[in-house]
């Protein structure tokens, strides 16, 4: 590579990092219109986002199929809550922490789900999430607190809180340094992690070890072959990967100090899966679309009934208002599923690479004709 | 040279971004700082309307009492706005609700899915407070929901009124300023349960519990117990089954060779459903123990489960908060306006809600304002009738109200496919009161 073409490559990613951090920074604006423009919504989508690219580092470049990845957020979510419980509200030990212990588990599963590959990675990965799963909501009930869900109490030691200052009246809130971590000041202290998240994911696309775990996607026997042992690879791929979804996991808690099993059901597995397929595969920006969209539809949606549906078809005659509002019915409130199923089938139908692949056809049209 | 100057540019660069970010970071502090120059979140004083949020499981193994509890929201919303016949805005006393909305603004609500999960609910409640600006929100048929989202009430300063949870700990270990409950509780259940236990069974009995596994089923188990082993029966096996299981039949099967002749049933909605089912399925009720009758308790009932189990509900003994044959007139005036908007009588679900909601909307009209900290010092101690379980009193220490429980029996003929549940006895108020001590916990702060 010319030392040239190297100072190109080098400043497009400044330029994709100021892009995407503008993007990111600015949603509370930009989100406004679509009703999307508050705190715990714009947390998800940062949250979330992190999650998804972490998940794209192992789905996308190595075409491995973990359907168990909920299983490190929800070790990243007990991890951080207990670190609020036993040493400090302040949020850098928890999510550092909630890093490790999802980085350690993702060593452990990985050890021994990725002996197999294909459909049996898959299976194993699934198992182990329901495994978690199920530990996390009977047999550790002493450790998780089962379905109620870990939750913080007056009565935790905090013991370095406790070095510096008297716990007050009413259970305190997580602060980094005295700010506290809810609302928007929790946004942006999400939004500048998936930045830094985004900038790392994309300095692996770029490197040789990037390389090296696409190559396992496109051939891993001849790759075998050729003297590259690929495990190690794979290996650190499934842990970083793991370390994403532990982060994102500690952020959840961060926002919310509490910690329950559902987050480490089989569907927030194939939650994840969902939503870097809707996305685009081993694409950047694709997994964050994904996230985008499908916690829209969730938290939007899901809350629209008949009464806002009525006030929206207002224009409408009063003859065919109750039909049309009763038809649009099955598709909001408690049937956004459906939405999503639908829009899930139209888009592997007819774009198997997901929205960036939509997104691609249409500027390959615009220049075609240029 | 060349490589200086893309040094250069890059440093640049990231100044641009440092500074573009800084000011991204700022400006909505500045603009959220009018959210603060309000005395409290969510002031409704420059709004026509005041919005309640109404938070249920859409979806889940309790979505049936969630639809049931969402229609008495919407009528409750009805009535304070002055439509329809009033309801028990006709009975309730003392009362100082207009007709006219709440404080003369008129009330609007906003609907969300819990989906009988404590991260959904949250999330769900959240939307609420953050956007759509509710001042104060209600729901629940799930224990481990409503005391996550409780605890999310007091942290945000918007009061709670729990819809039906039944955990002791709801006002007991986790219970909050910021949450109500009118609901009875486990602790409730078991006392009333037990004069007729020990009158119908006797007090020789060996039980053997199925336990819907989180903070509802255990501590419906632990107060049951305690009333039973009270009474000198034996508690045999107690068993942890996961919510929404479906099938029970491998917890059911060990009972048969248990030597226990007593079942409890700690579950709800379509989980009791599916494990009553089952369980008599299995022959359970056609057994003979130790010389006695297998008999089959569920301490929680409702009259939605009772529509689900039919027939094999017939002389099951169980409690309930509230049931639409009772005679008073509160009542009355209730099961008459929501059988007219509905075609249906409602269940306990929908009463306890509808009641919450007319209890907050009073207490405001009481406190003259939304403030929540007069508002809560209105409805703690508050004292009233007329809204179908007798002289009722919302008790300051935890916030729970103390009122009459109903025992009740699956009905051996029922005359409508309503009329499930026989009212055995009406256990008066005195008789299920207890010690608010003994849970202890903390409310915590007025002022969040």
């Amino acid at each position: 590579m010319s030392p040239d073409k190297k100072i190109l490559r080098l400043n497009n990613i400044w330029l994709t990092m100021l892009l995407f951090s503008l993007g990111v920074l600015t949603m509370p604006w930009w989100l406004e219109p679509i009703g999307a423009a508050y705190p715990d919504l714009l947390q998800k989508f940062a949250i979330f986002g992190i999650f998804a690219i972490g998940y794209n580092i192992l789905f996308g470049l190595t075409g491995y199929l973990s359907f168990g990845h909920a299983t490190f957020l929800g070790v990243g979510s007990y991890t951080a809550v207990w670190s609020f419980k036993l040493l400090s509200m302040n949020v850098l030990p928890a999510i550092v922490l909630s890093m490790l212990f999802a980085g350690f588990f993702a060593f452990l599963i990985g050890y021994v789900s990725l002996r197999r590959s294909g459909i049996y990675f898959s299976i194993l990965t699934l198992a182990f999430a329901q495994m978690s799963y199920n530990l996390a909501y009977s047999v550790l009930t002493p450790i998780t607190n089962g379905e109620t869900g870990l939750q913080l109490s007056k009565q935790d030691p905090r013991i370095f809180d406790r070095l510096f200052f008297e716990a007050g009246e009413g259970l305190p809130s997580t602060t980094l340094f005295g700010l506290d971590m809810n609302g928007y000041q929790g946004f942006y202290f999400c939004a500048v992690l998936l930045i830094i998240a985004f900038f790392i994911s994309l300095k692996i696309f770029n490197s040789p070890f990037g390389l090296s775990l696409r190559a396992i996607k496109s051939n891993q026997t001849r790759m075998s072959y050729t003297g590259y042992h690929t495990r190690p690879y794979l290996m650190a791929a499934f842990i970083i990967s793991g370390m994403y979804a532990g982060l994102a996991g500690g952020l959840l808690a961060v926002t919310d100090p509490l910690a329950g099993a559902e987050r480490m059901q089989w569907t927030a597995s194939g939650e994840v899966v969902l939503m870097t397929i809707l996305g685009g595969v081993g694409t950047l920006l694709g997994p964050l679309l994904g996230v985008g969209i499908i916690k829209y539809l969730e938290n939007i949606f899901s809350s629209v009934n008949s009464q806002t549906l009525h006030e929206f078809f207002a224009f409408l005659p009063d003859s065919i208002v109750t039909l049309v509002v009763n038809f649009t019915g099955l598709f909001v409130g408690e049937g956004w599923h459906l939405t999503l199923g639908l829009l899930f089938m139209i888009i592997v139908i007819f774009l198997p690479g997901g929205l960036m692949q939509g997104f691609e056809k249409i500027k390959n049209r615009f220049t075609d004709k240029a | 040279m060349s490589d200086n100057k893309t040094t250069n540019l890059m440093r640049r660069r990231v100044l641009k971004a440092g500074v573009a970010s800084a000011m991204a970071v700022g400006a909505p502090i500045i603009f959220s700082r009018n959210a603060w120059a309000e005395d409290f979140r969510n002031n409704p004083a420059n709004s026509k309307n005041v919005v309640l949020g109404f938070n249920v499981p859409q979806t889940g193994a309790y979505a049936d009492e969630g639809a049931d509890e969402l229609r008495a929201f919407k009528l409750a919303v009805k009535h304070l706005n002055g439509e329809g016949d009033g309801g028990m805005m006709n009975t309730m006393k003392p009362h100082k609700l207009k007709g006219n909305g709440i404080l003369g603004k008129k009330v609007t609500y906003v609907t969300g899915d819990t989906q009988t999960k404590s991260d959904a609910a949250r999330s769900s409640a959240k939307r609420m407070i953050e956007k759509e600006g509710v001042i104060m929100f209600s729901g629940g048929s799930s224990s481990g929901v409503a005391i996550a989202v409780q605890g999310l009430a007091q942290e945000m300063g918007i009061v709670f009124m729990a819809g039906l949870t039944h955990s002791n700990d709801t006002t007991g270990k986790d219970k909050r300023r910021y949450g109500f409950r009118h609901f009875f509780n486990a602790k409730m259940s078991g006392s009333a349960l037990g004069p007729v236990l020990k009158k119908e069974m006797g007090t020789d009995r060996s039980a053997y519990h199925l336990t819907a596994d989180y903070t509802w089923g255990w501590t419906q188990e632990e107060s049951i117990k305690e009333t039973t082993e009270g009474l000198g029966w034996k508690t045999v096996k107690a068993v942890k089954t996961p919510v929404g299981a479906g099938d029970f039949s491998q917890y059911i099967t060990p009972i048969l060779n248990s030597g226990a002749d007593t079942l409890i049933l700690n579950h709800y909605g379509k989980d009791m459903i599916n494990s009553l089912t089952q369980a008599v399925q299995f022959g359970l009720r056609d057994k003979q123990v130790n010389g006695k009758t297998f008999e089959i308790i569920v301490p929680l009932y409702s009259r939605l489960m009772a529509q689900g189990a039919g027939e094999n509900l017939k002389g099951i003994l169980g409690t309930t908060n509230w049931n639409w044959a009772l005679k008073d007139t509160g009542s009355q005036a209730f099961v008459k306006s929501f059988g007219q908007e509905y075609g249906f009588p409602p269940s306990q679900a929908a009463h306890t809600c509808y009641v919450q909601t007319l209890l907050y909307a009073n207490a405001c009209e009481m406190a003259g304002t939304f403030y929540p900290p007069e508002v809560i010092k209105q409805l703690e101690g508050f004292k009233f009738d007329g809204m179908g379980n007798g002289a009722t009193e919302y008790r300051a220490e935890d916030h729970q109200c103390f009122k009459d429980v109903l025992v009740v029996r699956g009905n051996q003929n029922p005359t409508s496919q309503f009329d499930l549940l026989e009212i055995v006895q009406q256990v008066p108020r005195a008789q299920v009161e207890y010690d608010a001590k003994i849970f202890g916990g903390e409310l915590g702060p007025y002022k969040v």
